[in-house]
């Protein structure tokens, strides 16, 4: 282990940026400043794959550990991946670039300035999945709101300000909890190591309060409901990129938060919590599902179908089973693809359109077909078809939610048809149908950047779905030896 | 004579005072001549205070009156420097509004000294001293722009505002005198057992004064029309340099001679402290302009500060030096754009005056946007540390209440920083600002925002200077 591979990829995105700050960007050197982050973002991909494949998924411990000491007898900075963090990390990279190459037409103004704010946020995002510390892992969740608000609020729709203001707002007013729990860890057990605290463990008696302020940070960046109402707004007006970076990254930050430290550190008061945590994901399925059905805007819809499959990971993770909590991450990731591409797929018409209402749209399948056939496979997806990587997740969690608690699972079960509704009524609504808007057979296709785009999505999504072999050996391991010390320490109870 | 030689940087600010007076009495249009001259004076005094005193652990001089260890020789040598790079970007400002006077500088090294006898004072009288000589001048410097109304009035206000507060300090430390039979600290320390209600009342005497001079709530009400009537320049000096002879006093008086009597003043200080982070917080969210926007938010800061302090312990007390020291670098970097804001010998002060400066702008903008998100205290930027440190300590103490006030309000905080970023990048672009600024102010500003950018690389060395400091 000499190469610092995890720093690296931390690192190399920032020192794109940096590069970038250097580039004005003109209408002459447009492509350049876009090919540089590109350039920057695909070869943190490859790294990230290279990391995949010296993973080595037999074990749970934490590998290519990096640690120096970064204040004196405090706080060590210190990275390293498991079976968990490592495909959030591939997620987070593999998004990046589809994110960057799909500026072309949807950002205007400032270029340089968007992609270095994405390229800085990828940073934070590898950060907070790698960091082993919970001052670092703080450092990185937290930073990560800065280029978020610029990106939605310079680069975001009419109502950019009201959005930017309550997402930062929101998820600050959530964050500072965990804060007070950081630093109450850290004097009552003397670190804030991750891997200390797992065999140090955390006094009962103090793990219900620790795990309520983490919880209040988890809950609202999921998020759950009722503090989901920050993310349609968001959504709706961030641009393309910036509802595709939120959706497909900034929301996983939660779900892995819940899995590394809810759970790890807090077995005893995640017990105490799961009913909570049952309901309040039951509720979010179901009720952000009927939601979503009464949309009139796309993106809304697909925001709020976001908070409904987020429920699903939750549930999914406080079922404490195998299926449950590898369920969960495959949601995860299979939401990271299947949201960023119809978030991709909103942008593409809306690029065409100026606008993102359902009802402007209308049998446009045989003006667009190519797009059409790509609609389809993603809304397929999103409501978890077989042979797609949204029915993988979605199964075992239910899997895993029938062997703990049969009446959250039929419930729940039954936001997958709810989901099946509103997705599938959008298509219907969207593609389908009379072609009433005469304006609309002026649309083109997909031109060829889009396309690559949509298809280097389609491609994990189908893989995933026929084959998830590769994720679950991933985290197999890693989530045993989770449950496994889940059980102990909750029955010796720390 | 070993004994003058510790006092030798405030004998030699002194002395340079008068001959400065003199040389400004005698020597026709010697405006510029004395600021160099007191630049050079205060970058020779902390030079001084540097070499003579850093390494001595803890001397005391004068029949116990001074007291020379780390703690005062680390926060003089702060002063001094702050006080440099005030005096050295205001010169522009000045020359605009046609008040660069010989007596400008030297109003200034004059408080900064009265500041030096405070951060030294190891007695009541000394320290009185000190206050009073920092004050009287501060208030001419408040009132340096004689031709504005406001600039006036604002020193008036200061005056008689702080001249009754200085009267409810004197009344403090006479109870004490009374109740003690002493004004050194060292020996009220010894004499506290036997009347321990009766100091108390002096304490809160003190502290009343003592909130006063560092702004805290509900002692609060002159900072804001004193910071908008002022001079901007003289502005930038009454936020950052008056608060770190004050904190230093805070600090020296609850922990010398107090420290046993921690369950009286505790909640006080407590109580400065929350109502000081709620009130800043809350109060400036309506404000439209900036001066009065960053008295409001230095308000705030000060909640923090004392929040440390409010601890009791050492490691409160430094995190409460730490937070002081980086809110400095913060405030000096936010007025050097409030100094760049010119546009043909007019100042901008108003809120709107910054919209769209970031397509005009976009270094100063940006600059701009780095020192309010650390004022916000958003990760990873210094402003974040500052407060970190001090929860670290006051959590320490499980004081949950304070730490969990003290960051709900730095969510209130966020939204007039969010929302001075927002009107710099969100909304329409005005006309452009001059950019021939000072080569001091733009080093200035660079310099407060790369060291806030880049202080989480070396978190470690700022810590370590501090942690020397040890008066328990």
């Amino acid at each position: 282990m000499n190469f610092p591979i995890l720093s690296s990829l931390i690192l190399l995105p920032t020192v794109g940026a940096f590069f970038l700050f250097f580039t004005r960007s003109n209408k002459q050197n447009n492509f350049t400043v876009k090919y540089v982050a590109l350039f920057t973002s695909f070869v943190n991909f490859l790294l990230s794959i290279y990391l995949w494949i010296l993973f080595d998924h037999t074990t749970s411990e934490f590998q290519f550990v990096e640690q120096r000491i970064w204040i004196e007898d405090f706080i060590n900075y210190k990275v390293g991946v498991d079976g968990i963090s490592i495909l959030f990390i591939l997620l987070t990279t593999f998004i990046t670039p589809l994110c960057i190459l799909s500026v072309n037409n949807s950002i205007k103004e400032r270029l340089s300035e968007f992609l270095i704010a994405v390229l800085i946020m990828e940073s934070f995002m590898i950060g907070v999945f790698c960091s082993l510390d919970l001052v670092i892992f703080y450092l990185f969740f937290e930073a990560g709101l800065i280029p978020m608000f610029l990106i939605i609020g310079i680069w975001g729709g009419a109502r950019r300000v009201y959005s930017a203001f309550k997402f930062f707002l929101y998820t600050l007013l959530g964050s500072v909890l965990m804060l007070v729990a950081i630093i109450t860890i850290y004097w009552l057990t003397g670190t804030t190591d991750v891997i200390e605290l797992y065999s140090l463990g955390i006094e009962t008696k103090y793990q219900n309060l620790l795990w309520l302020a983490f919880f209040s940070s988890f809950a609202v960046k999921t998020p759950m409901w009722p503090v989901h109402t920050w993310l349609p707004d968001a959504h709706v007006e961030a641009p393309t990129a910036g509802s595709v970076l939120l959706a497909a990254i900034l929301l996983k930050m939660a779900g892995y938060g819940f899995i590394r430290f809810s759970l790890g550190l807090f077995p005893v008061a995640s017990e105490v919590f799961t009913p909570l945590i049952y309901t309040l994901s039951v509720i979010a399925i179901i009720f952000t599902s009927f939601i979503a059905l009464m949309q009139e805007d796309m993106k809304k819809l697909i925001a709020y179908s976001s908070v409904a499959h987020m429920g699903y990971v939750t549930l999914g993770i406080f079922t404490i089973q195998q299926q449950g909590i590898e369920g969960s991450i495959i949601q995860m990731i299979s939401h990271g693809l299947v949201s960023a591409a119809l978030f991709l797929c909103v942008g593409v018409v809306y690029d065409r359109m100026h606008s993102r209402l359902i009802n402007t749209y209308g049998g446009i399948v045989s003006i667009i077909p190519k797009y059409s056939v790509l609609f389809m496979l993603f809304t397929l997806a999103a409501l978890g078809l077989p042979g797609t990587s949204g029915f993988v997740g979605e199964f075992l969690i239910l899997m895993g939610a029938f062997k703990d608690n049969f009446l959250v699972a039929v419930i729940a079960s039954i936001g997958v048809i709810i989901g099946a509704a509103y997705m599938l009524w959008l298509y219907k609504r969207v593609i389908f149908g009379k072609l009433i808007n005469n304006d609309l057979k002026k649309m083109i296709d997909l031109n060829r950047s889009e396309s690559i785009i949509l298809t280097s999505l389609a491609i994990p999504t189908l893989f995933f779905g026929f084959y998830p072999d590769p994720l679950i050996n991933t985290i197999e391991v890693s989530i045993s030896d989770l449950i496994e010390t889940y059980n102990f320490r909750l029955a010796s109870k720390i | 004579m070993t004994n003058l030689q510790l006092v030798f940087p405030e004998i030699f600010l002194s002395l340079s005072i008068m001959f400065l007076l003199i040389l400004g009495v005698f020597k026709k249009n010697s405006s510029k001549i004395i600021q160099n001259l007191s630049l050079a004076v205060l970058l020779i005094t902390a030079v001084i205070t540097f070499n003579e005193t850093i390494s001595i652990k803890e001397v005391k001089l004068f029949n116990n009156s001074i007291i020379i260890d780390y703690l005062s020789s680390l926060m003089k040598i702060v002063t001094l420097l702050a006080t440099f790079l005030v005096l050295i970007i205001s010169s522009n400002y000045l020359r605009t509004f046609k008040i660069f006077k010989i007596e400008y500088p030297i109003l200034i090294l004059s408080s900064v000294l009265g500041m030096m006898i405070m951060i030294n004072s190891n007695d009541l009288i000394v320290f009185y001293m000190g206050l009073e000589l920092q004050s009287l001048a501060l208030y001419v410097l408040a009132t340096f722009n004689r031709d504005q109304m406001k600039s006036s009035e604002a020193g008036l206000k200061y005056f008689v505002l702080s001249a009754l507060s200085s009267g409810l300090l004197l009344y403090g430390c006479s109870l004490i005198y009374g109740f003690t039979g002493s004004t050194n600290f060292n020996v009220i320390a010894n004499q506290l057992g036997s009347s321990e209600y009766a100091i108390t009342f002096g304490i809160v005497f003190i502290l009343v004064g003592l909130a006063f001079k560092i702004s805290a709530v509900p002692f609060h009400m002159w900072a804001p029309d004193v910071y908008e009537g002022s001079p901007t320049s003289v502005t930038l000096f009454f936020t950052m340099v008056p608060k770190v002879a004050a904190l230093t006093v805070f600090i020296r008086f609850l922990y010398v001679p107090f420290l046993n009597l921690i369950d009286q003043w505790q909640m006080i200080l407590i109580f400065l402290s929350i109502a000081s982070m709620l009130f800043g917080a809350i109060a400036a969210i309506g404000q439209t302009n900036l001066k009065r926007l960053v008295a409001y938010s230095s308000i705030g800061h000060v909640g923090y500060a004392l929040a440390g302090v409010a601890t009791g312990t050492n490691e409160g007390m430094q995190s409460s030096v730490i937070y002081i020291i980086i809110y400095i670098i913060m405030n000096l970097g936010l007025f050097s754009c409030l100094l760049m804001m010119k546009r043909e010998n007019q100042y901008y002060e108003k809120i709107e005056d910054l919209s769209g400066l970031s397509k005009n702008h976009p270094m100063l903008a940006l600059s701009l946007m780095i020192i309010l998100f650390s004022l916000a205290g958003i990760p990873p930027l210094a402003g974040f540390f500052a407060k970190f440190y001090v929860f670290k300590s006051v959590i320490e103490q499980s004081m949950y209440f304070l730490a969990i006030v003290g960051l709900l309000s730095t969510v209130v905080a966020a939204f007039y920083y969010l929302r001075l970023i927002k009107i710099m990048y969100f909304d329409k672009e005005k006309e452009k600002y001059d950019t021939d600024h000072g080569l001091w102010l733009k080093f200035s500003l660079t310099f407060s925002t790369l060291l806030i950018l880049v202080y989480f690389i070396f978190p470690s060395q700022l810590i370590e200077v501090v942690s020397r400091i040890n008066i328990i």
